[in-house]
């Protein structure tokens, strides 16, 4: 018997089920993940995604600007470095690299991450408002390590794209992915830590700030 | 992990006169305490989500073969590896395998607890293959060769002093009390590690049957560098972390976080699904999960089963007035505070942690904070039992309790005896009618004195009033 039928065979055993192997429960078991009830949760007091998402970012130390629309979203950038006295140079996932970032003077390289660079512009799948979360995925022009690696991350956000809480995130991953890619990615906020005398600090292995344009309008919603 | 469970006594001797230690926990226990009470504010039905957390695990346990098959199935067809390691030794054994044929050299670690079981770094650097840590905390322990104290703040007991001339002495640099300025040098001494790694380890906070993931939930980052940048990836975790599915989930995160660090979510939530797919441009190009049994199994179907609900939140702990004094070293294995005095004696046998199940007044904070309901004192009480009846108290405690039971027995002689007692006891309280000490209970007397009995035993009391 391999380890993993011993296992399997405790388990049945201590739980009382007949046999080695699951007859009907396994059924019932796939029946339930097929169903996937959504559990109860905190009340919402909020109507307007956005101001949510903004509020709750801003609390984990997060910045959010908002811009009308997409074209816009380069001179954001631009102005949010410049701002910040912080490189105009970086690198930016590959599907987003027909914004006209050259125009404002910045020199965004469409690649993955590499440990060198200093900024990480990304877009983001979805956003959750109950908790100012990003929701990433990895992909081909997704590469996971852009908003891990440098030390600023840019996430760009279409405002229609703010859904009230995580169980709405997979629903969304369900109807518009099917399953999963490799890395889900939720982000909410700058990395720290809290490791010397439950001191929190700021930037720990991660980015030491998130900055989020928000672009789009509301009214369709 | 070396266990010391069975010099539990000597070993909180050792940690109430460790002038060090008391300091630092009363400087930083109860910080967990009140942002967890700030962030519970937000959760106005606390009580209901609780309830349904509980039975998230339930339905998880009770059916928990079906629900690993499901996640094994659908994680292989993600081109997911996946081992079972009977024993913590397993554990070691098959992660070295991957390793070695992988001809992997360095490996970075981000928190794993079930790792700390199998004594993983020791057994990998036993055979010249460099394991390093990166949590922050964890990253500080082994640069000064301690076991973590804390389940999700290892380095908990030490102060900044101590960590500022740790990283001095190892890292050659002057040495600076300044927590930001440390975590930056942290930072800085890992992230080449990160970028030259062949292996990244993880644990797996939960794994779900739905998609056949493991998800991890971070801080720091580390976790994420360690799942991304090397060419291999392997979570280890117990085979009692599976979730039935992706909504299940995000009910019990909401209580994990909250209970754990206060947060309403950490920083970061990674959900890993198989090695990189096709034209990724990064992401693990084997994935690999070490499903460890390691005595889990055994306690399914027993009273103990509740126990595996743990999601590992460490708030038991951050409320336990012992583990508030004793700190987590103390417990001698993996797990402190109420979670560990029961899954230490159930993982390592009752007879090598015995005096565990009895470090608790049994307050039953625990069991109010627990977000997965677990009847903490309850277990610690079955436990006790159990070591009684398997004869493993030591001899005067089993006298005792005998000469009770033999009085109890015989309600005349314990009339007697109770009224003899309470006025031997009140001629001893003197003057000041205080007890200053009890033969046989040292313990107890130790720390105070005890009310001296100034009248007659209740059942006299009683016949008086009712004659």
């Amino acid at each position: 018997m391999s380890a993993r039928d011993n296992i399997l065979a405790r388990v049945r055993r201590g739980l009382g089920l007949p046999g080695d192997t699951p007859g009907a429960e396994r059924g019932q078991a796939q029946e339930y993940i097929q169903s996937a009830p959504r559990g109860p949760r905190p009340t919402y007091h909020w109507s307007d995604q956005a101001a949510r998402f903004q509020e709750r970012s801003e609390k984990l130390g997060t910045t959010v600007d908002r811009v009308s629309s997409l074209s816009e979203v380069p001179e954001a950038v631009a102005r949010y470095l410049r701002e910040k006295a912080l490189p105009q140079k970086g690198v930016v996932w590959p599907g987003l690299d027909t914004l006209a970032w050259d125009r404002e003077g910045l020199s965004l390289a469409a690649r993955g991450a590499q440990a060198d660079d200093l900024v990480g512009v990304t877009g983001a799948f979805c956003a959750i408002a109950e908790t100012g979360t990003l929701m990433l995925l990895s992909g081909k022009d997704t590469p996971a390590a852009v908003s891990l690696l440098p030390e600023t991350h840019i996430a760009l956000l279409d405002l229609q794209r703010i859904v009230p809480g995580m169980e709405e995130a997979w629903a969304l991953l369900k109807a518009e992915r099917g399953a999963p890619p490799r890395a889900v990615n939720f982000v909410s906020g700058p990395s720290r830590t809290a490791d010397i005398e439950q001191t929190i600090v700021i930037g720990a292995h991660g980015p030491y700030r998130v900055h989020v344009v928000l672009y789009g309008s509301a009214d369709v919603q | 992990m070396q266990l010391t469970s069975f010099s539990f006594k000597s070993n909180v001797r050792r940690k109430l006169i460790d002038p060090l230690l008391q300091r630092n926990m009363k400087r930083f226990g109860g910080r967990f305490v009140e942002a967890r009470a700030a962030v519970m504010t937000e959760v106005d039905n606390l009580e209901t989500i609780r309830v349904a957390a509980a039975a998230i695990r339930d339905r998880s346990l009770a059916n928990l073969d079906s629900y690993l098959l499901t996640f094994e199935e659908r994680a292989r067809a993600r081109g997911t590896e996946v081992h079972w390691a009977e024993t913590a030794q397993d554990v070691n054994r098959i992660l070295i395998e991957i390793a070695q044929a992988n001809g992997v050299k360095k490996i970075v670690k981000s928190k794993s607890m079930v790792s700390e079981e199998s004594g993983l770094n020791d057994a990998v650097e036993a055979v010249g293959i460099q394991a390093v840590e990166t949590d922050l905390g964890e990253y500080i322990l082994q640069l000064a060769h301690e076991p973590p104290s804390h389940i999700i703040a290892p380095a908990i007991h030490k102060s900044v002093e101590e960590v500022a001339e740790l990283f001095s002495e190892k890292h050659h640099t002057p040495r600076s009390t300044d927590i930001p300025a440390l975590c930056r040098e942290a930072r800085e001494q890992l992230r080449p590690h990160f970028l030259s790694a062949d292996m990244g380890i993880s644990g797996g906070n939960f794994l779900i049957a739905e998609t056949g993931s493991v998800v991890i939930v971070t801080n720091e980052g580390n976790g994420r560098m360690v799942t991304t940048l090397p060419k291999i990836h392997v979570a280890i975790t117990g085979i009692e972390k599976v979730l039935p599915t992706l909504n299940d989930f995000s009910t019990i995160v909401r209580l994990l976080t909250r209970s754990a660090t206060g947060q309403s979510i950490t920083n970061y939530v990674s959900m890993l699904t198989g090695p990189r797919q096709e034209g990724d441009l990064d992401g693990p190009e084997q994935s690999h999960i070490i499903l460890v049994d390691s005595g889990r199994s055994r306690l399914l179907g027993t009273e103990m089963q509740k126990a595996l609900r743990c999601i590992r939140c460490g708030a038991c702990m951050n409320h336990c007035p012992v583990y508030q004094n004793i700190g987590g070293h103390a417990y001698g294995w993996v797990y402190p505070g109420p979670i560990g005095a029961i899954l230490t004696p159930s993982y390592v046998g009752l007879e090598n942690a015995l005096d565990l199940p009895q470090a608790s007044t049994l307050c039953g904070a625990c069991q109010v904070v627990c977000p997965v309901k677990i009847p903490l004192p309850e277990l610690m009480r079955v436990l006790r039992e159990k070591s009684f009846e398997q004869g493993l108290r030591p001899w005067y405690e089993r006298l005792s309790v005998r000469m009770w039971r033999g009085l109890a027995n015989h309600p005349r002689l314990y009339a007697l005896f109770t009224q003899l007692g309470v006025r031997v006891l009140r001629v001893l309280g003197g003057k000041k009618k205080l007890l200053h000490r009890l033969p046989g209970l040292d313990g107890w007397t130790e720390g105070r004195d005890m009310p001296a009995p100034q009248g007659r035993t209740f059942r006299e009391l009683y016949r008086k009033k009712h004659s």
